[in-house]
């Protein structure tokens, strides 16, 4: 009698595999510290590089990774880049680091990280790997005393959308989605080899105050909201001319409907009149009248990524706002003291 | 008498006698990373240091990379075509960094060690050799420096000697962000904004708390006062700028008002996208 527990190989080679979903993002402390170097180095240029390591269940490891070199507008430098890549992976390679692409990093300035140059990368990327991530790391953030750094991933029903590039209004509601949900932000988790944390305590005893607190009591944080304010203001500038764009279109689908309407009186009454004359009617639609000519809708994509930076900049504001308050009520007692 | 010509030992002193060297925690990462990830016959790591030199003559190491070598008693090889391959590609994502010396794992300077710094010194004028000691030999890991030295009896080269030069860990302030998080095996999530001035307040409280004792000590004959820290607690406290209440009270009203007015500022937004949002995706269903 066949057991019905245990499976052939065939079944299980057929079953296909579940990803579990991608829980959190865990990243060595040298990757961290390769990235905050390679992002300051060159700020306020930005700059994108590499991450190596691997896909374990629900967590991904990041246990290397390398920079991009800075590439220019030129053509021929399209192969250079692909060369410097296989280049860099072979050497790591060779002393035994993890070959294994597992998303990218990049550098942004106060957060102003959603283009679409950003979706398209992760489409290229999706399309070679199951799963990977991207990290954005705010290197103006760091004279704040925080660490900004952020792994994000694609929503899969946004990637579906995006695949059939359609973005009416209709399909969007069909799933629900909204501007939210284009990206995931993952949490990271930080892990460190034994002897890394052991060299580390070592080179730097665990003093009770650091610079990173000092960086965090200032109380000047004007220059900062000053240019928080200013990007909030262009990103409101360019949602609004998203909504021009849409009102343009509505305005003139309505308008060709009332014409198709009245287009279709004629029709109808030139028919009842041919009809009283004993002549075959005319057909009652006319593909080749351009006004019905369907008006093609402006794709959502770009007011969804600008709402998602306006979002972004709020929250930050929030954040830092929270900030001072705390430090304008440590400043008031203090002297009161 | 015949003019006998002494050969005198010379020590080729090093003209730059203040060389010192100053290094990224990055490079220690790195080289720790290297250190576990070494194939498994190999007793020790040998890499490249990449850096600047700054133009007092100290050496900034900033980066770092591997190099497979194979080792035996009588003979050291290491890949230079693997080493060129990798300087040509550091460099072309950041031109400025330059080979300034080698590192290797383990304590000490070891025979095949004076070989290797002569490849090495043949790419540039004054290599630095780092030693990282990833055994704990000393029952800490110490890490050190090294200029070679040549010790030349009239034209024959005798040996080199390594002498030790100061050593200085340096970091950007990002880094110092970084590091905290490194000290320990693993961190659950990175601390966002007020979690991190939480910890702050906290450290600072602590050291508020610290000071008030000490001070009480003193009055009460616990300690010997010590004149310097007197002062010093006498300056910091004096460093308070002398407001009057009122005024004092103007402008942290006037900057909480500042901070409410942009939270304000930024929860309107907010509601208006909730509102742009609607619209776009409902008016659909009007037409």
């Amino acid at each position: 009698m066949a057991n019905s527990m245990a499976r052939s190989f065939l079944q299980v080679a057929a079953t296909e595999e579940v990803a579990s979903p991608l829980r959190v993002v865990q990243i060595e402390g040298l990757v961290i510290l390769k990235i905050i170097k390679h992002c300051k180095e060159f700020s306020p240029a930005l700059v994108t590089g590499q991450l190596l390591g691997l896909d374990v269940g629900s967590v991904l490891e990041v246990t290397n990774c390398f920079p991009f070199p800075i590439r220019e507008e030129d053509e021929e430098i399209e192969a250079d880049g692909a060369n410097y890549q296989l280049e860099m992976m072979r050497c790591l390679r060779e002393v035994n680091v993890d070959n294994n692409t597992v998303g990218w990093y990049q550098s942004t300035i106060l957060g102003s990280y959603q283009t679409v140059e950003l979706i398209e990368t992760f489409m290229n990327y999706q399309e070679n790997i199951r799963r990977c991530v991207c990290i954005i790391y705010d290197p103006s953030r760091s004279n704040q005393g925080v660490l900004a750094l952020k792994a994000l991933k694609l929503s899969d029903s946004f990637m579906e959308l995006y695949r059939a590039n359609s973005f009416t209004g209709e399909k969007l509601r069909e799933k629900n989605l909204s501007w939210v949900d284009i990206f995931e932000e993952i949490p990271i988790k930080v892990a460190n080899s034994a002897l890394i944390s052991a060299f580390m305590t070592e080179l730097e005893s665990d003093t009770p105050v650091t610079q990173c607190d000092y960086d965090r009591l200032q109380l000047s944080t004007t220059p900062y909201m000053e240019r928080n304010m200013e990007f909030l203001i262009e990103c409101m500038d360019d949602l609004s001319m998203e909504q021009q764009k849409f009102q343009f279109y509505y305005r003139s689908l309505s308008r060709q409907q009332a014409q198709q309407q009245a287009w279709l009186q004629k029709r109808r009454s030139e028919n009842m009149a041919r009809k009283a004359v004993g002549e075959e009617p005319l057909p009652e639609e006319d593909p080749s009248n351009p006004i019905f000519k369907p008006i093609p809708e402006p794709s959502r994509l770009e007011s969804f990524l600008i709402t998602n930076q306006i979002a972004n900049y709020c929250n930050q504001i929030n954040g830092v706002a929270g900030q001072s308050f705390n430090r304008l009520y440590l400043m008031k007692s203090l002297h009161d003291k | 008498m015949a003019a006998s010509k002494h050969t005198v030992l010379q020590f080729n002193a090093p003209s730059t006698a203040s060389l010192s060297a100053k290094v990224h925690p990055l490079v220690i990462l790195n080289i720790c990373d290297c250190y576990v990830r070494r194939p498994d016959q190999a007793e020790r790591v040998i890499g490249t240091l990449l850096g600047s030199v700054l133009p007092d003559g100290t050496v900034d190491v900033c980066n770092s990379y591997a190099v497979p070598h194979t080792e035996s008693s009588e003979q050291v090889a290491l890949d230079i075509e693997y080493h060129h391959n990798m300087l040509v590609s550091h460099q072309k994502v950041n031109p400025k960094e330059v080979i300034v010396g080698w590192y290797s794992t383990g304590l000490g300077v070891r025979g095949g060690s004076a070989l290797i710094h002569d490849f090495y010194s043949r790419e540039v004028p004054n290599p630095v050799h780092l030693t990282v000691d990833t055994g704990f030999g000393n029952g800490e890991g110490t890490i050190k420096a090294y200029v070679s030295v040549n010790l030349a009896l009239g034209d024959l080269q005798l040996a080199a000697q390594f002498q030790k030069i100061p050593l200085d860990l340096r970091m950007l302030e990002a880094e110092r962000l970084g590091l905290d998080i490194l000290k320990t095996t693993a961190v659950d999530k990175l601390p966002n904004d007020l979690e991190g001035m939480e910890v702050t307040m906290e450290r600072l409280l602590a050291l508020i708390d610290d000071v008030y004792k000490y001070v009480d000590d003193v009055v009460e004959g616990r300690v010997a006062a010590d004149n310097s820290i007197g002062r010093f607690i006498a300056d910091t406290v004096a460093s308070l700028p002398k407001l009057s209440p009122p005024a004092f009270d103007k402008l942290v009203n006037e900057s909480l008002q500042d901070q409410l007015l942009l939270l304000y500022l930024s929860s309107i937004i907010r509601t208006q996208l909730g509102l742009v949002e609607k619209l776009n995706t409902a008016a659909d269903q009007i037409l």
